[in-house]
């Protein structure tokens, strides 16, 4: 009975002969508190690692403090090296998922729609995927050197495969009624392409931006790990030399954020501009 | 020139591969359709009704014979087809996938086509959900739509694929009524594939029987009904009853046909191709 009263205020007030406007507050209070839930299991971690810390329990040269690394964040919030960190690794990050996505989704959309393309690539494409990107790493560096370059086709290439598998994925998996509809109605090769098949892909088109972010950023650390002068990812492995742990944190910190961002700007998107995925009708 | 068939098909046959085996789906049809005629075709599951739409459609080719539709005005498309499954784009709005059609075939006029658009739509109950996706539709509203897709071109040849199969009773009912309102309202050349004979005999103004596979037309059988026709009255009149017994009388033996042939394919015995070329 209680139940029926906090999820339908309308119903309580005949079966539980309860004031419907208590039923009500408690259910928006649910709603307001429900998002919050997600918080709760991060916030106990920290607690735990907060106290462990203090008191001794674990080794701090390792494992500072969250309130020291939070309180080594705003320091470095107003040094100018942070933010040149930053931008520079959000601009790789961006250049080289660009040059990695386009293709892919150029690709992915003809494998999906071209027979003899799909026959020439997709074994490729099948060889080539499984291979640990970063294992080209020392190739890249050697071809493009220690510039920028390099940093951007790392990210391109992880990104490329994954954005044509994902992309190819979502053309195929169009049910074929929909191109039926097309034809009959006579609409030509590309009235096909803008009004079945990109919108029909999409799915899997922003299902494999969501990876690719992830894959993107990896990537991204790993080559500057190696063969960069600044960048968040430089940081971290700069603050390992120097064996200052703090900043390590705060870098860690930074790419978590950054991951998170990507994942709900996507979404934001997604809801914005195709509201229909939200629950197709497939 | 004007008593000239909208429709010729002759000899037609279709063969499909099927696990390196030819399935031959039609064979020998031969069938006209009338201009302006509503013409239901009612056959056994599997007896190639669908293949034979879907070429009238320009989906598919005929493997022989000759198929003719005579395309009689530019401004109109040749034909727009209405599927069994749910065929409406899930990415478009009510308002855009009604105006897809038009849109996509070329015959866009501006205001005029938005007119005939809005029309449909209002006359299919859509008016208040322009801008809902189909997943907020009910299957019904979604088969109207694609309905108001299809009829706002003005095809010159309007086919349906067993448009109401998937639909309850009630919605069936409802739609079959308005689907013969805007028939008798706009008057097109229309191809009705179904398996439920009521169905065919209530809306058709010929029905023809087609033989469990491969596929010919066995009998056409005129319905003697006037236009405009209340379905309602005309299920429980007595004449309509002994047309549908009599049909039933010739496709009870394709059925059974049929269904001696699955059970021979499935027993493995006999090649599921040439059942039918005994006869």
């Amino acid at each position: 009975m209680k139940e029926t009263a906090v999820r339908n205020p309308s119903v309580a007030v005949d079966l539980a002969a309860r004031p419907a406007s208590e039923a009500r507050s408690k259910a928006t209070l649910r709603q307001l508190l429900g998002p919050l839930q997600v918080l709760i299991s991060p916030l106990v971690l920290l607690l735990v690692w907060e106290g462990a810390a203090r008191a001794g329990w674990i080794e701090t040269k390792f494992f500072p403090a969250p309130s020291t690394i939070l309180a080594q964040f705003w320091t470095m919030l107003f040094t100018h090296g942070f933010w040149v960190d930053l931008g520079l690794s959000l601009q790789r990050l961006l250049i080289g998922l660009l040059m990695g996505a386009v293709p892919g989704l150029l690709l992915g959309l003809a494998m999906g729609l071209f027979r003899p393309i799909r026959i020439a690539f997709q074994p490729l494409i099948a060889a080539l995927y499984p291979l640990p990107k970063i294992a080209i790493l020392p190739l890249i560096l050697l071809i493009f050197g220690l510039g920028e370059m390099s940093k951007y086709v790392i990210v391109a290439i992880g990104v490329f495969f994954l954005m044509t598998l994902n992309t190819f994925a979502g053309v195929m998996s169009i049910r074929p009624i929909y191109f039926d509809v097309a034809k009959n109605l006579g609409a030509s090769r590309w009235q096909t392409y803008f009004t079945v098949a990109l919108p029909g892909a999409l799915p899997g088109i922003l299902t494999g931006l969501r990876i690719c972010t992830g894959l993107g950023l990896l990537l991204l650390v790993a080559a500057e790990f190696v063969g960069a002068d600044a960048g968040i990812g430089y940081r971290i492995w700069w603050s390992w030399s120097v064996f200052w742990v703090e900043p390590m944190y705060v870098g860690l910190a930074v790419i978590a954020i950054l991951g998170f961002a990507f994942a709900y700007l996507i979404d934001f998107a997604e809801r914005l501009l195709f509201p229909w995925l939200r629950n197709p009708s497939r | 020139m004007t008593t000239e068939p909208k429709v010729i098909v002759r000899d037609v046959e279709r063969t499909f591969d099927v696990r390196r085996r030819a399935f031959r789906a039609l064979e020998g049809v031969t069938l006209d359709v009338q201009r302006n005629e509503f013409l239901c075709i009612v056959g056994p599951s599997g007896c190639g009704k669908s293949t034979l739409l879907r070429m009238l459609g320009n989906l598919e080719k005929p493997s022989s014979g000759l198929l003719q539709i005579h395309h009689e005005s530019a401004q109109r498309p040749l034909s727009a087809m209405i599927f069994q499954e749910e065929s409406v784009f899930p990415w478009m709005t009510v308002a855009q996938n009604a105006a897809y059609g038009v849109k996509i075939t070329g015959t866009w006029r501006g205001p005029e086509s938005q007119r005939r658009v809005d029309e449909l739509l209002e006359k299919a109950g859509l008016s208040r959900f322009r801008d809902f996706y189909p997943h907020q539709l009910s299957g019904g509203m979604k088969q109207r739509l694609s309905l108001v897709r299809a009829w706002a071109t003005s095809p010159e040849l309007l086919l349906l694929d067993e448009p109401f199969a998937a639909l309850d009773e009630q919605n069936k009912a409802l739609l079959q009524q308005e689907l013969v309102k805007l028939w008798e309202e706009y008057r097109s050349t229309v191809v009705f594939i179904t398996h439920s004979l009521e169905e065919a005999v209530l809306l058709g103004d010929r029905v023809a029987v087609m033989t469990s596979a491969p596929g010919r037309i066995k009998e056409v059988v005129s319905v003697p009904f006037e236009r405009p026709r209340a379905l309602a009255s005309l299920r429980r009149s007595g004449e309509f009853n002994q047309l549908v017994t009599g049909l039933w009388e010739s496709l009870r033996e394709e059925v059974e046909r049929a269904r001696a042939a699955e059970l021979r394919a499935l027993a493995g015995r006999v090649p599921e191709t040439a059942s039918g070329g005994a006869r």
